[in-house]
C-alpha cells in the first residue's frame, strides 16, 4: 500500500486543479460570455433595480397581487440568532416542510390554510398548489386552476373587471413544450408585473 | 395517471437508452484502453498524469494490489477532505468568514463524498467556504464516480480474461474513466444547463427588492457546472438545499428531464459496455433489460401512489387530480416528480426534484426500497453494474443448484470461493441498515432528531441508513442528522457500505480472471435470454423482500393502511 501513497497524493492534487478549478472557472467563462442572462440567474430589473428572477417565487401579501404558494422556508430569528422562524420565499434558505402525508400538523395546516382563503373570500375552489407547500419553498409558479380561481378578489382589489383580469391569466399560462413536456402553469411575478402595467 | 404524464416517462427513458447503447460501446473502447475521438485531446494530459504520478500505464496489477490503490485513493481524499474543513478558517476564499467545520461533521462530510453518497448533514451555504466547495466537494464528485467505473471494469475483466493474475490498473481506470468519460460529458450538459437557464456565476448572492418592496437575497453561485456531475457522476450532492427542486439548480421541465437522463444514462450505457467488454452485446442487453424492469416497476408504483392524491386532504376539499403535491413543484407535476425519485434511488444518485418525505406511504416505499436492493437499477456509475453482477452471480448459482450442474457465468465456474465472497457482499446491506436502524429507534439520542410522529418516524430512520449504506444520499429529508449520532453512524454506514461491499467483489474479480474461460456447451445455462432475466428479478425479489419484509411492514406499509383509516399522528 505504501507505493500507491504517492500515486494517490499527486491523482488527488491533479484532479483537484483540473476538475475543481480549471473545469468550473471554464463553464463560467463561456457561460459568462454566451449567455450571460441565463448565467447571472434570469434577472428582471425595473427602473434600474433589480426586482427578482424570472426563475424565484416571491412572498405576495397584498390583496392586489396573485398569491403564491404557500412557503415552507425560515430565516434567523431577528431576536435570537439561534432560532428560526417562519421567512416564506427566504431565496437563501431553500426547503420544504418534509411533513409526512399522515402528519397531523401537515392536515391542520391545509385546513387552517382553506379556512382562511375562504374567508378572505380569495378563491371559491381549492386548487393543490394552493394549500401545499412546494419543495424548495421558491416555486415561481401555480396551477391555471389556482391563477384562475384568485382572479375575481384581485380584480376586486383593483377595480378592475373580472374578465379583463381572467383574459390576463390566460395570457399569461405556458403550456406543455410540444404539447408534452412539462405542466401548465402560470409565474406569478410575471403575472403580478403584468396586472401592475393593467392598472 | 395521466397519459401525458406516462408520455413523459417514456420520452426520457427511450432518450437514456438512444444514447446508452452508442455510450456504452465508447466506454468499454476507453477502459480497454483503445484509441477514440478524443485521444488526440486528452492524451497529453492524460500521460503528463501517469508521469508526475509515477504510474506506469503499462504494468496491471492483480486484484489486491488494485484494491490496495483503491484503498490508498480514498484514505489521502478522505485525509485530505477532512483536513480542508477542519482548517477552512485559516485558508483562502472564506468570504463569510466561517469557522471551521465541527470534527463529527467533518467526518460525515468527508465519508459522504469519497463514498460517492453525497449525504448532506450540512448546509452548504452557511457552512462550507467557496475553498471546501470547491478543491474539496467538487473533485470528489468526479473522482468518487470514477472509482466506481473503475471497480466495476475490474470486476468485467475478471469475466473477460482467462488465467491471467492481473484485473487492470486502478490508476489508469481512474484517469480515463475521469477524462474520456465523465469530464466531456459534464462540459456538455453544464452548457446545456445553462442554456436552459441554470446560473454559472462567481458571485455569491444578488440582492433584490421584490414587488411588494420587500428585500429577497438570492443564493446564486456556480451552479451548472456542479449540477452536471451531480448527476452524471449519480453523486447528488445539490448546490442549494433544496436540490434540484430548487428553480436555480432545476429551472423548467426541459431541464429536469436533462438531469433525469443524465443520472441514468451513464449507469445504462455501462451495462452495455460490459456486454461490448466480454464479447457478447446479448449479455450486456439482458442486464439493461433487468435493470429497466426494475426501475420502470418502481416508476410506476410511484406515480400511481402520487398521482392519486392524499386521501386525508381530499377529504377536507383539496382538489386531489394534480395528485400529492406537498413537496413538489408546479412545473413538475407527479409524473416528473415520481420518475426523479425512482431513477435517483434506482441509481445511487440521491439527487431529488420534491420532497421524498411528503410522498405518499407507497410512493416514498418506491425509493426506501430501490436503495435497499442496493440501487441497482440501473445503479450507481459503475457501483451498479458490479452490485448487478454478483446478483447475477447468485442468480447463476441457483440456476445450478436447480439443475445439478456447476454453474458457470460467462466461462467462468462459481465455486465455493466465489459464492462465499459474493454472499458475504450481499449481507453487509440488511446487517448495516437494519442493525444501525433498529438501535436508532431504541435511543432517546436517534428519536430525537424525527419530525414525523408514528409509523413514518421509523421510515425516516431506515430511509436515512438505507440511502447511507448504498451510498445514496437522498434522504427523508425531515429527519435532523446533524448530530453526533447521526453524523457518526451514518458516516460508518456508508463506510461500510462502498467498502466492505467492493472488496468481496475485487476478490471475486481476482478469482475469476485466474480461472480458465470455459467455451459454452449445450449445458450451458445461457445467460442471455427471458429465461435468465426472470431468474434474475425471482433472486431479487426473494433476496430482498425476505430482508426487509418486516421493516417495511412496520413503516411505510402500516402507514398506508393508517391513512385509508383516516388516522393522523
Amino acid at each position: 500500500m505504501l507505493s500507491q501513497i504517492r500515486p494517490a497524493i499527486v491523482m488527488i492534487v491533479l484532479f483537484t486543479g483540473l476538475t475543481g478549478v480549471v473545469y468550473p472557472l471554464a463553464i463560467t467563462g463561456v457561460a459568462q460570455l454566451a449567455l450571460p442572462t441565463q448565467a447571472n440567474g434570469s434577472l428582471i430589473e425595473r427602473d434600474g433595480t433589480v426586482i427578482g428572477s424570472t426563475l424565484i417565487g416571491q412572498n405576495f401579501a397584498s390583496d392586489r397581487y396573485f398569491h403564491g404558494r404557500p412557503s415552507a422556508t425560515t430565516g434567523p430569528d431577528p431576536a435570537d440568532s439561534s432560532k428560526t422562524i417562519d421567512a416564506p420565499y427566504n431565496a437563501s434558505n431553500s426547503m420544504g416542510s418534509n411533513l409526512g402525508p399522515t402528519s397531523k400538523k401537515l392536515v391542520d395546516r391545509v385546513n387552517g390554510a382553506i379556512e382562511a382563503e375562504f374567508a378572505a373570500g380569495r378563491i371559491d375552489v381549492v386548487a393543490a398548489d394552493a394549500v401545499t407547500t412546494s419543495g424548495s419553498g421558491l416555486d415561481p409558479h401555480i396551477s391555471p386552476q389556482f391563477a384562475l380561481a384568485q382572479a375575481g378578489a384581485v380584480a376586486r382589489a383593483r377595480n378592475l373587471s373580472e374578465s379583463q383580469v381572467r383574459a390576463l391569466v390566460e395570457a399569461n399560462i405556458e403550456g406543455r413544450v410540444l404539447g408534452a413536456i412539462g405542466e401548465p402553469r402560470v409565474n406569478v411575478l410575471l403575472l403580478n408585473m403584468a396586472i401592475d402595467r393593467l392598472k | 395517471m395521466t397519459s401525458i404524464g406516462l408520455a413523459q416517462i417514456a420520452i426520457v427513458l427511450i432518450a437514456v437508452i438512444v444514447a446508452a447503447v452508442p455510450l456504452g460501446g465508447y466506454i468499454a473502447r476507453v477502459l480497454a484502453g483503445e484509441r477514440s475521438l478524443l485521444t488526440p485531446a486528452l492524451s497529453p494530459i492524460e500521460r503528463a498524469f501517469y508521469r508526475l504520478a509515477g504510474v506506469d500505464p503499462t504494468r496491471d496489477q492483480n486484484w489486491l494490489a488494485y484494491t490496495m490503490a483503491m484503498l490508498a485513493f480514498s484514505v489521502v481524499g478522505f485525509g485530505s477532505l477532512y483536513a480542508l474543513q477542519r482548517l477552512q478558517a485559516y485558508l483562502p476564499l472564506n468570504p463569510q468568514g466561517f469557522g471551521g467545520v465541527p470534527a463529527d461533521l467533518a467526518f460525515n462530510t468527508s465519508m459522504s463524498f469519497i463514498t460517492n453518497t453525497n449525504w448532506q448533514n450540512y448546509g452548504g451555504e452557511s457552512t462550507m467556504s467557496h475553498l471546501t466547495q470547491m478543491l474539496g466537494l467538487t473533485v470528489h464528485n468526479f473522482v468518487s464516480a470514477a472509482t466506481g467505473l473503475a471497480m466495476a471494469f475490474a470486476l468485467v475483466r475478471g469475466f473477460s480474461r482467462a488465467e491471467s493474475p492481473t484485473i487492470g490498473n486502478f490508476w489508469v481506470d481512474l484517469t480515463r474513466s475521469t477524462l474520456y468519460v465523465l469530464l466531456p460529458l459534464s462540459i456538455v450538459v453544464a452548457l446545456a444547463l445553462v442554456a436552459l437557464g441554470v446560473p454559472q456565476t462567481l458571485q455569491g448572492s444578488i440582492e433584490a427588492t421584490t414587488l411588494e418592496g420587500a428585500k429577497q437575497t438570492l443564493a446564486i453561485g456556480p451552479v451548472a457546472s456542479q449540477e452536471a456531475i451531480k448527476e452524471l457522476g449519480t453523486n447528488g450532492g445539490g448546490f442549494f438545499n433544496a436540490n434540484s427542486a430548487h428553480p436555480f439548480e432545476s429551472p423548467n421541465a426541459l431541464s429536469n428531464m436533462l438531469e433525469i437522463w443524465a443520472l441514468l444514462v451513464v449507469p445504462f450505457a455501462t451495462a452495455f459496455a460490459f456486454g461490448r467488454a466480454v464479447s457478447d452485446y446479448r449479455q450486456g442487453r439482458a442486464v439493461a433489460i433487468t435493470m429497466m424492469i426494475v426501475l420502470v416497476t418502481g416508476v410506476l408504483i410511484a406515480y400511481w401512489a402520487e398521482a392519486s392524491g392524499n386521501p386525508l386532504l381530499t377529504e377536507i376539499g383539496v382538489d386531489p387530480s394534480p395528485g400529492n403535491m406537498e413537496g413538489k413543484e408546479v412545473r413538475f407535476g407527479s409524473a416528473m416528480s415520481a420518475l426523479f425519485a425512482a431513477s435517483t434511488t434506482g441509481t445511487s444518485c440521491g439527487a431529488v426534484n420534491s420532497m421524498h418525505d411528503s410522498f405518499m406511504p407507497l410512493g416514498g416505499l418506491v425509493p426506501l426500497f430501490n436503495m435497499l436492493m442496493g440501487s441497482i437499477a440501473p445503479g450507481g456509475v459503475g457501483a451498479g453494474l458490479y452490485g448487478f453482477l454478483v446478483l447475477a452471480i447468485i442468480a447463476v448459482f441457483v440456476a445450478g443448484l436447480m439443475v445439478g450442474r456447476t454453474p458457470e457465468y460467462l466461462g467462468k465456474k462459481i465455486e465455493v470461493r466465489e459464492m462465499k465472497l459474493a454472499m458475504l457482499a450481499v449481507l453487509i446491506y440488511p446487517l448495516t441498515v437494519l442493525v444501525f436502524t433498529g438501535v436508532s429507534v431504541m435511543l432517546q439520542t436517534g428519536l430525537a432528531s424525527l419530525n414525523n410522529a408514528g409509523p413514518h418516524g421509523l421510515s425516516e430512520i431506515l430511509y436515512a441508513f438505507a440511502s447511507a449504506t448504498d451510498n445514496n444520499g437522498s434522504a427523508f429529508a425531515g429527519l435532523t442528522g446533524n448530530t453526533l449520532w447521526y453524523n457518526t453512524t451514518l458516516g460508518v454506514a456508508m463506510l461500510l457500505g462502498r467498502f466492505a461491499f467492493v472488496i468481496p467483489v475485487l476478490a471475486i474479480a481476482g478469482s475469476f480472471a485466474a480461472k480458465k474461460k470455459g467455451a459454452p456447451s449445450v449445458g450451458t445455462f445461457p445467460t442471455h435470454g427471458p429465461l435468465f432475466i426472470g431468474l434474475l428479478l425471482g433472486v431479487i425479489i426473494v433476496l430482498y423482500l425476505l430482508q426487509y419484509f418486516p421493516a417495511l411492514a412496520l413503516g411505510p406499509i402500516v402507514e398506508h393502511f393508517a391513512l385509508l383509516a383516516g388516522k393522523t399522528f
